[in-house]
């Protein structure tokens, strides 16, 4: 059982660290900071809108794929996976 | 017949002539291929399906058209429609593939030992994706009339027999390939155009660089400043800056949405039919890259769709359109009664401004604009005949999803689960196809009647999943003595708040006069709308569950021993589809 609470501890500071990122850059970046982050500029783009309309998007793409990654070497680790 | 509607036929009937031949391809021989396509799609193919299942007629449609309105206000849809992924890949799906059954009632039923938590499930998902439907059948019934002039009710006829034909014979196993065709022919349909247009508009024909770019008219000036300057010019608040009502209500908006996207039943049932947890996290990242191929793409076509409009009604400033001039695009939309201009000043002229007093185009319905957009920006016929295919396949792949929702929920759940637990497969199977039938009457009937409050019910359905289903799996999976007695207690005042909330601003079952609170600013509770308060629901939800649960008392030690099995993909009954 020991290793197994570890395996779930695990997983469950990676989803922290994930669904941080995950709010930073939607509600953080798009929504709370957008006034200030709108005077830099990204090409045509406000940096605060563009993060709402679409690095935000690019983002939560980017964290599904690292979480299924780190998860794959959890399981490994842990001699959890799938047989 | 002319050019335009020879290739709409043949786009349209051409991409039903492939869903009818995969659909006999892949028709389902047992329950477990009729409801989760028998467990054996691979992540790629599942990621396309539940874009195809995900992306409706409101997204294909509508959501463009609303940015082009709401500019930086629409972000919410872009944000709130995507990150509910990120909740889902995370939170939901791999253990829930791991549990391995077949619906999410039946989820819940196994996790809080009750068959009071399982009827309360089914009764959200029927109420949820019921009300979802409606709007996929109006959407197929305007697809046909608007672009093969047939009758929106003989349109809507064609559309209920085509989604029967595959949906009925196929199951989950034809509905899943029928899918990948038509995540196919909606995202060309979608980014074609918008490539031609942010081609012709910035010289870019990538449309997420082209609207950061420069315009293509030599000036230097970049398109975004551009429509800033145009629309505050005539009144209207800036593109870039306009937030919603304000910073809170776009905040519990978005997150409603998020947690809703992860709360409805035909999402979370598509991570079901993949071979292992493994696969179901990784099919959540495919999803979102076929999603987010049309949702990075989507504030684009709504910019420059919005640019385009003011453009041909305003080429420079004080320089308006005359209205004996213009375009055919407008005289076709005229004639739908969506698109409506009103000669105020008498001068002949069309102005376009945000000021009721003097503004003459008194009809700009949102819907419009990604189906006129390829007109506005002359774009060739085909394109234009590629769009309608696009849409119907939105709307039909969509709505098949739904429907197996529904009759999974009710052959399943209800007569197998709770009526006749004695049922055989073989005849669950039949149940479930003549389930299937009568659901396709209903949302047909339904299309053809759209009750007054259609509009307003699919706010509702995204209240009910992020106020009631979304917080009972979590809770679920991740709060291990989390009881049956506290979850239904959760659920059934997540949504009693809810409902509570949306009836009093919008009328009891949405019928006018009988809201108690006018649905306005001023009277909603800390500004917050009511299409945005299934966050709010969430919240109580927890609360009241929690609460509750410190009362009564934790699960029994083999469910908390069940819980345990499903945080792990390994061991227990893996990758069981056994009943």
């Amino acid at each position: 059982m020991e290793g197994k609470t570890t395996y779930w501890q695990e997983n469950l500071r990676l989803i922290f660290i994930c669904l941080a990122i995950w709010f930073v850059v939607s509600f953080g970046l798009g929504l709370l900071l957008v006034e200030p982050l709108n005077a830099i500029r990204l090409g045509g783009y406000k940096l605060g809108f563009w993060f709402a309309q679409q690095g935000s998007i690019y983002t939560f793409v980017g964290l599904i794929f690292w979480y299924t990654a780190k998860m794959n070497a959890l399981d490994k680790k842990y001699d959890v996976e799938e047989s | 017949m002319d050019e335009l509607k020879l290739y709409t036929y043949i786009a349209v009937f051409g991409s039903f002539a492939v869903y009818f031949g995969i659909a006999w391809w892949a028709r389902a021989g047992s329950t477990s291929e009729f409801y989760v396509a028998g467990g054996g799609v691979t992540p790629m193919q599942n990621g396309m399906a539940i874009g195809a299942d995900w992306m409706s007629a409101a997204s294909f449609i509508s959501m463009a058209g609303l940015i082009a309105f709401l500019g930086y206000g629409g972000s919410v849809f872009l944000m709130g429609w995507t990150g509910g992924y990120v909740l889902l890949a995370m939170l939901l799906a791999p253990y829930m593939r791991k549990h391995g059954k077949f619906t999410v009632p039946e989820f819940i039923s196994d996790r809080y030992y009750s068959k009071t938590a399982r009827i309360v499930a089914v009764i959200c998902l029927i109420i949820a994706s019921l009300t979802y439907i409606i709007g996929q059948m109006k959407g197929v019934g305007v697809a046909f009339s608007r672009f093969l002039e047939v009758e929106y009710d003989n349109g809507l006829y064609i559309g209920m027999f085509v989604v029967w034909v595959y949906a009925v014979l196929g199951g989950m196993k034809g509905i899943t390939y029928t899918q990948i065709a038509q995540y196919c022919v909606l995202i060309f349909a979608y980014t074609i155009p918008a490539i031609f247009i942010s081609l012709q508009l910035t010289g870019n024909p990538i449309p997420q660089l082209g609207l950061g770019s420069t315009l293509a008219d030599g000036s230097g000036v970049y398109l975004l400043d551009k429509l800033d300057t145009v629309v505050t010019e005539l009144g209207f608040k800036e593109y870039t800056t306009d937030n919603m009502g304000g910073t809170l209500n776009m905040f519990a908006y978005t997150m409603s949405l998020m947690i809703g996207t992860a709360g409805l039943p035909h999402v979370i049932m598509r991570f079901f039919t993949v071979p292992s947890v493994k696969a179901a996290r990784q099919s959540a990242g495919y999803a979102l890259v076929f999603i987010a191929l049309l949702y990075t793409v989507a504030p684009a076509v709504g910019a420059m769709a919005r640019f385009n409009l003011m453009n041909t009604i305003e080429p420079a400033a004080g320089q308006n359109l005359e209205y004996a001039e213009r375009p055919q695009w407008f005289k076709d939309w005229e004639k739908t009664g969506l698109l409506k201009f009103e000669d105020k000043n008498g001068d002949g002229k069309v102005q376009y401004t945000a000021d009721k007093a003097t503004n003459e185009m008194v009809k700009v319905d949102r819907d419009i604009m990604v189906l006129a957009n390829p007109a506005i920006a002359n774009l060739p016929n085909w394109v234009i005949a590629l769009v309608a295919a696009g849409g119907l396949a939105a709307a039909l792949s969509t709505a098949a999803g739904l429907l197996l929702a529904i009759s999974s929920s009710i052959s399943h759940d209800l007569m197998k689960g709770v009526l006749t637990p004695d049922l055989s497969e073989k005849n669950e199977l039949l149940a479930g196809r003549i389930v299937m039938t009568i659901s396709i009457i209903v949302a047909g009937y339904l299309g053809l009647n759209p009750p007054g409050f259609a509009a307003g019910t699919v706010a509702l359905a995204f209240g009910l999943a992020a106020s009631s289903i979304f917080p009972a799996l979590m809770m679920g999976i991740f709060a291990k003595k989390m009881s049956g007695t506290a979850a239904v207690w959760g659920m059934c005042s997540g949504i009693g708040v809810t409902m509570l909330y949306v009836f009093q601003h919008k009328g009891i079952m949405f019928i006018p006069g009988t809201s108690f609170l006018g649905d306005m600013g001023p009277n909603w509770f800390l500004g917050i709308s009511p299409n945005a308060f299934g966050a709010v629901g969430a919240l109580v939800n927890f609360g009241v569950a929690f609460a509750v649960l410190k009362v009564t008392g934790p699960a029994p030690a083999h469910i908390q021993q069940m819980v345990d099995n499903f945080r792990t993909p390994h061991g227990g009954v893996t990758a069981a589809h056994d009943h």
